[in-house]
């Protein structure tokens, strides 16, 4: 649900088939399409995009109604048993405290009742009325298979047979994982998508358990890597945050981050949260962070804004507010939604950079292609600078995997022409822009004149040297906790890992969570050994994998309170009488006993979170919001359009169509063939599949008259494209709130560069609007129309 | 990591001549005849380098073969990418993408150089790696003085810097990630992203 690995991930998804053939496995699909890994699955059921949270919310009410749940897991390792402060409701669609024209929640009452010791209370029978499995049962009672057959299109007694098979992985010896990717994320609500099967999951005890999990199967190679580093807007390394600017000072900023335990004798590892941020602020100026300056805490920009995500700085540039862009890596004309936003708003620019091992569609967004780019070249005045980089092939370094691995890659082939390592570049901008501040000076230079560059050569770090600084090392003596007449690590040396960083500055570390990675024993994301006692799917000595190279995260899960496995077939780690060991590194203090520390060490209570309190913007529990653009109204809040609480900037409002305008519900998505936009460089990938099509049922076909391999026009209310059509059993028309829906399907992969024939991408027809709380773009359900046209003239 | 066949190579030719001299299936200068005809095995010249495939974040393991050694400051050209049956996730297989992966390295639209496209231009103009980045080190600089903002109406410090952006890309390395962080926050800017909203 949510995926489709066979096509986008297929020699991950070989171990799908592996654990069919050997272990007796069942694959369940469901998705708009039947697509190859449906053709595989042992149960298949279709669903309208957009609608999943109905499906699973009536999946969670089927198990609690049928009692399958893991009790033992659930009540101790999740919140279930914790009292809600008395004010928190839900209605209508709607939690307590929403504010219309903020579009945002006050989320004060979402949140649990605290006693006079401080701690959270809590009802261990589960029979007072606001406790959080009492909230539950009654939020997810309305979604019946009934609802779900009227807003999913999923026939109810399809739905039942696979509620039935879920709910069998309550057992203790029976798991279920679930493998999602941008199905679920490309939507208003995707993060809620997540958290609802996520819920589902601890419900069956299958979290932390081999096997189990909510499995991210990432999209590109290093997309993991680049969110661990904090390459966002609003996050510093190792998901700390970016200070906002009513966080006047480090003291302000801690204030709210102490993470104190809400229940006894919890760990809440983020107690350790300066020891990360001060440590991070050392590797990035040394010693011009010290305690007297909050160690460079002003060095940092304050947010005013949540986020300056991809779609603001689009909406900043549209607006003439941003002047210069860089795109390193990235290909926004044709990855970012609502293409004739962004040809505007890149056409507002005053320059634009680009960084890049191919001619990508961005950084000739001002030439024209026709029909597949149609601009006045003369009137942008965009100045545009194209850099050549280095590929994979071509250089060295780590990148990290769906399974959080830090993989080492070493160069074999010399770059084309001038191309430059993005090391050398990034080096050369800095070193360059550093320069003219010291000579010239200027705005605030003290953050671009102190950041720390300690490499033998300044022009060019080496990936070995960044690593270092990653992993972190000693900047005075670490002394011994236990007996501080020890020096644990000398000055200059590399840390172990983050259990050594300290808050006085003492240490470096430039992304808490990568710590240990480049020790003094080597480089660990380098190591080969691929044994894997057990067969138990460790390799615990391949790369290294963060945190502290644990490979199932939560790990103390899998096992009993007495600390014996829930599934003496998966064993992970188990209590031996005086400390946990077993295949992984144990998600826990080696010594803590069972009983007293719960698994999940992050959260302040221990437990996992069935009520997510103020986490989400739109509420402690996942409620189904239809699409912006949606083929029928919500049926259990009508008057709510879209996600309440995701942002929409007024004139992307102006743009969102009708289902009487645009009557077809469309989706986009990747073939087998294909890596995004950049195999149509290929000529390979290019002849495999090579010219754009919409995918559509025979009946639509047949209702427009539309046939296979014949020419169609699809529109939305922002732009249009022509494609062949390629008419097809796979996608069926369903039966939604009594209105039979037509499903578009159009794959992404052509632009106006490359190898490959030029074609459109769905990104011509997408709304400009994302997630409330990722603003990750709703690419996976809005509204077309569709009819028959002439094909292309031909030249 | 680097293996080079060669050295296995070399020792096993020079036992086909210790063969050859002593003629171990006495037909002496028959045998001589084969050797001396038999062409070098191919893989003789490539230097084998281990990486993972760029594309998505399953990470299988690949072998790349190259002619020409990058350690020895030679030019090196890959000739041939396979998956890496050494590696537990993907044990050699390759999916139609990483199949074709030399495509994508010796693809004729690799860039080569840096280019300039002036306002209102129809064309790219070569210009060197001074040019380039002396320019982008200027615009940075101007506009930045012109436009960072260091504190907000209640005179709190803010030292950000809205008016320019930067998108990083998710298939460059976790060190080139850091090293981009680096120089991009200490300039102030706040809009830096990457494809992980995407």
């Amino acid at each position: 649900m949510g995926g489709n690995a066979a096509e986008a991930h297929p020699c991950g998804f070989k171990w799908v088939t592996e654990a069919k053939a050997n272990r007796g496995a069942k694959l369940i699909v469901i998705d708009p399409r039947y697509t190859r890994t449906a053709s595989v699955s042992d149960l298949y059921a279709p669903i309208r995009q957009g609608t999943d949270i109905a499906f699973l919310n009536a999946l969670i009410n089927y198990c609690i109604k049928n009692d399958k749940i893991q009790w033992d897991y659930v009540k101790a390792f999740t919140n279930v048993s914790y009292l809600v402060k008395d004010g928190f409701a839900y209605k209508d669609g709607l939690f307590t405290g929403y504010d219309e024209i903020k579009r945002d929640y006050d989320r004060s009452t979402w949140d649990y009742q605290i006693g006079p010791d401080g701690f959270v209370v809590a009802d261990e029978t589960l029979q007072h009325p606001r406790c959080v499995w009492n909230l539950l049962k009654e939020h997810v009672a309305q979604y019946t298979p009934e609802l779900v057959e009227r807003i999913c299109g999923t026939p109810k007694d399809k739905f039942l047979k696979i509620a039935q098979w879920i709910a069998e992985c309550s057992s203790k010896t029976k798991t279920m994982t679930s493998m999602y990717a941008l199905g679920w994320t490309q939507h208003s609500k995707g993060s809620q998508n997540i958290r609802a099967m996520a819920m589902l999951q601890l419900l069956l005890g299958n979290i932390g358990v081999r096997g189990g999990g909510m499995n991210a199967l990432r999209g590109h190679s290093n997309i993991q890597g680049l969110t661990d580093v904090g390459l966002m807007s609003h996050l510093l390394p190792g998901y700390l945050n970016m200070p906002v600017e009513r966080e006047k000072d480090l003291a302000t900023y801690m204030s709210t981050r102490g993470f104190k335990p809400l229940r006894p004798s919890q760990t809440s590892y983020w107690q350790n949260y300066k020891k990360f941020f001060v440590s991070f602020q050392k590797s990035m100026w040394g010693p011009a962070a010290t305690a007297e300056n909050d160690f460079a805490y002003h060095f940092l920009p304050k947010l005013d804004v949540p986020a300056y995500d991809m779609l603001r700085a689009f909406e900043l540039m549209h607006d003439g507010k941003m002047n210069g862009y860089f795109c390193q890596g990235f290909n926004p004309l044709l990855a970012a939604p609502n293409r004739t936003k962004i040809t505007e708003s890149l056409s507002k620019l005053k320059w634009l950079v680009t960084m890049d091992p191919l001619d990508t569609e961005t950084s000739r967004f001002w030439e024209n292609h026709g029909e597949y780019n149609d601009v006045n070249t003369a009137s942008i005045q965009t100045e545009v600078i194209q850099l050549p980089t280095t590929c994979f092939a071509e250089e060295e370094g780590s990148l990290t995997n769906s399974g959080r691995w830090l993989q080492w890659h070493w160069p074999g082939g010399s770059p084309p022409g001038e191309a430059q390592h993005d090391n050398w570049i990034m080096a050369q901008i800095h070193l360059r822009l550093r320069k003219l501040y010291e000579t010239e000076g200027g705005a605030f230079p003290d953050p671009i004149v102190n950041l720390v560059w300690n490499y033998k050569d300044k022009n060019e770090p080496t990936a070995e040297e960044i690593a270092k600084e990653i992993s972190g090392y000693a900047i005075t003596p670490v002394k011994d906790p236990a007996d501080p007449t020890k020096t644990l690590v000398e000055a200059g040396k590399q840390l172990a890992g983050f259990g050594q960083l300290a808050d006085d500055g003492s240490t470096a570390c430039g992304c808490w969570v990568y710590s240990g990675c480049f020790t003094e024993a080597g480089n660990n994301m380098a190591r080969r050994d691929n044994r894997d006692p057990d067969d138990a799917g460790l390799y615990l000595n391949w790369t290294w994998a963060w945190p502290a190279n644990r490979r199932i995260l939560y790990n103390r899960a899998s096992a009993d309170m007495q600390g014996k496995a829930w599934d003496p077939s998966r064993k992970l780690i188990e209590w031996d009488g005086t400390k946990w060991a077993g295949y992984d590194v144990p998600d826990i203090a080696p010594n803590a006993a069972p009983g007293t520390v719960g698994p999940f060490i992050m959260n302040a209570e221990g437990t996992a979170r069935i009520f997510a309190r103020g986490m989400l913007r739109e509420g402690p529990f996942p409620v189904h919001y239809e699409p912006f653009e949606a083929p029928i109204d919500n049926v259990i809040a009508p008057k709510i359009r879209g996600n309440p609480v995701a942002r929409v900037f007024k004139d992307d409002a102006e743009q969102f169509g009708t289902s009487a305008e645009f009557p077809y519900a469309a989706t986009s998505y990747r073939l087998t063939e294909h890596f995004h936009y950049w195999t149509k460089h290929n000529r390979v990938n290019a002849a495999l599949q090579p010219e754009f099509f919409v995918e559509i049922s025979e009946e639509l076909a047949a209702e427009k008259g539309i046939k296979g391999g014949g020419w169609v026009r699809v529109w939305s209310k922002r732009g249009s494209v022509k494609a062949r059509a390629l008419v097809t059993k796979r996608i069926r028309p369903m039966v939604c709130d009594g209105k039979t829906v037509h499903v578009v399907g159009i794959p992404l992969h052509w632009g106006f560069t490359g190898a490959a024939r030029k074609g459109f991408g769905p990104n011509s027809l997408t709304p400009f609007v994302g997630d409330a709380n990722s603003d990750t773009p709703e690419f996976k359900a809005f509204l077309v129309n569709v009819e028959p046209t002439d094909g292309p003239a031909v030249s | 990591m680097q293996i080079s066949r060669r050295g296995f190579l070399k020792a096993a030719s020079v036992g086909v001549a210790v063969t050859t001299t002593v003629g171990a299936f006495g037909f002496g200068e028959a045998e001589a005849a084969v050797v001396a005809h038999v062409r070098p095995f191919k893989l003789a010249n490539t230097m084998e380098t281990r990486n993972t495939c760029p594309y998505c974040s399953v990470a299988c393991g690949v072998i790349m073969y190259a002619k020409g050694d990058l350690k020895k400051g030679e030019q090196a050209t890959i000739t041939h990418i396979e998956g890496d049956a050494d590696h537990p996730t993907n044990r050699g297989t390759l999916c139609p993408k990483g199949a074709a992966l030399k495509d994508f390295v010796l693809a004729e639209t690799r860039l080569k150089y840096p280019m300039l496209r002036k306002p209102g231009s129809d064309k790219f103009e070569r210009i060197s790696w001074d040019t380039a980045l002396d320019r982008i080190a200027r615009l940075l600089k101007d506009d930045r003085d012109r436009n960072f903002v260091t504190t907000n109406k209640d005179g709190v410090p803010v030292n950000r810097w809205t008016s320019v952006g930067f998108l990083a890309a998710s298939a460059t390395t976790n060190e080139t990630a850091f090293l981009t962080y680096k120089v991009v926050r200490s300039a102030g800017i706040l809009a830096f992203d990457n494809q992980a909203r995407v």
